[in-house]
């Protein structure tokens, strides 16, 4: 297991494993996606008090879950970048900053536009909204700082320590609507107690869910590669492909 | 792990929980300013400014919607199953707005101890089934 996981660190090694991974990820995505669509969309009942319109937490709950996930994965990089040093933990801390900061925007944006009929606002200063808005700050921030950096590796290293410091922000965002009082409704799903979702409309959410979740896996090795022949680039490896 | 290695985990760690710690006080002194709303029991005990704008959050209270007079007015009482306290407004009111449903009102206190609302939002409870299923389930979950 260590050994795999030694080698998988390598970089010419994950380059192949994830050239090979990406066909069943993109069939896995394809599938996911439209049985989640459908079963969302057109099989799935109207809420008895917001009518269709409820239907965009298809798209909103998984957007933010995956927004904070994927900033967990970030800081878990960042903690390998500092005491390990391992250079494909930098390769994937950056490559899913803009993944992240894309779901993040969807997130923000789906419940806005849901706000509006719904609670009669597009936006409010609660502290579920507002924290959900650092989030997506603290992506853009980790791009930026990576961006202002010349040397990859020292860039790495910054933004390791931004994404860890940031991540005292992921509670937060979780708990923000038991620890205050918020606009925005309590957790439906995440909590232990059973989901307060009739199960026709909990499976597709948690199908989307999962299609999200391949997605990321999907466009993050995408970029990694990417980011890996950059960085590689004069290796002897790279030239041999 | 080797001896720099592990001094490295600790730093972080020790980083990690120094900013938990002060994001955590920062967040403890400015509870009262995070809380979006203010509840009828609160209100009624005087916690909430006077003369100032602040939002009011509660449940509005079944038959207690009527509109006097010119028909554009509407009371209500709002309630947090304690206290209640009766808000005024004229305008127009979110799709979700209903007896028994949990609403936000931004306003201020008013002479006689009613509450002028100037915007009124519906806070949606974090409850989906389908309407067949609503009648079977009604009153268990409670909104705030």
């Amino acid at each position: 297991m260590f050994l795999w996981f030694h080698k998988l660190g390598s970089p010419p090694h994950f380059y192949r494993i994830a050239g090979k991974w990406l066909p069943w990820l993109n069939w896995a995505f394809m599938i996911l996606l439209l049985a989640g669509l459908y079963g969302g969309l057109i099989l799935a009942p109207p809420d008895y008090q917001q009518g269709e319109s409820y239907r965009i937490i298809f798209i909103h709950v998984p957007a933010a879950w995956m927004s904070l996930f994927i900033y967990v994965v970030m800081a878990v990089c960042g903690a390998v970048i500092i005491v390990w040093r391992m250079k494909l933990a930098e390769v994937v801390l950056i490559s899913s900053a803009p993944i992240g900061a894309s779901f993040t925007f969807l997130a923000l944006i789906t419940g806005s536009l849901w706000g509006k009929p719904m609670w009669g606002t597009y936006w409010v200063w609660d502290a579920r909204l507002t924290s959900e808005l650092i989030l997506l700050f603290l992506y853009l921030g980790v791009i930026g700082l990576h961006n202002a950096i010349e040397d990859r590796r020292t860039a790495a290293r910054a933004v390791a320590i931004l994404a860890l410091v940031g991540v005292v922000n992921i509670p937060i965002i979780h708990y923000s609507v038991e620890w205050w009082h918020s606009l925005h409704q309590g957790p439906t799903v995440t909590k232990f107690d059973k989901p307060s979702i009739h199960w026709s409309m909990l499976l597709p959410l948690l199908l989307m869910a999962l299609a999200f979740q391949v997605y990321y896996v999907l466009a993050l090795f995408h970029r990694c590669r990417a980011e890996l022949l950059r960085r590689e680039r004069n290796s002897k490896w790279v030239e041999e492909l | 792990m080797t001896p720099a290695r592990k001094k490295r985990l600790g730093l972080i760690l020790l980083m990690v929980a120094g900013v938990a710690v002060g994001v955590g006080f920062a967040l403890k002194s400015l509870d009262q300013n995070i809380m979006f709303f203010f509840t009828p029991s609160e209100v009624v005990s005087g916690k909430a400014p006077a003369n100032k704008l602040f939002r009011m959050g509660g449940m509005v209270v079944a038959g207690s919607v009527h509109r006097p007079g010119d028909g554009l007015t509407v009371h209500f009482d709002l309630t947090d199953n304690e206290q209640n306290v009766t808000v005024q407004f004229a305008g127009i009111l979110p799709d979700l707005f209903r007896e028994g449903q949990g609403i936000i009102a931004n306003g201020k206190l008013g002479e006689s101890g009613e509450f002028v609302a100037e915007e009124v939002l519906a806070k949606h409870d974090e409850t989906y089934m389908p309407p067949e299923l609503a009648g079977m389930h009604s009153e268990t979950e409670q909104p705030q």
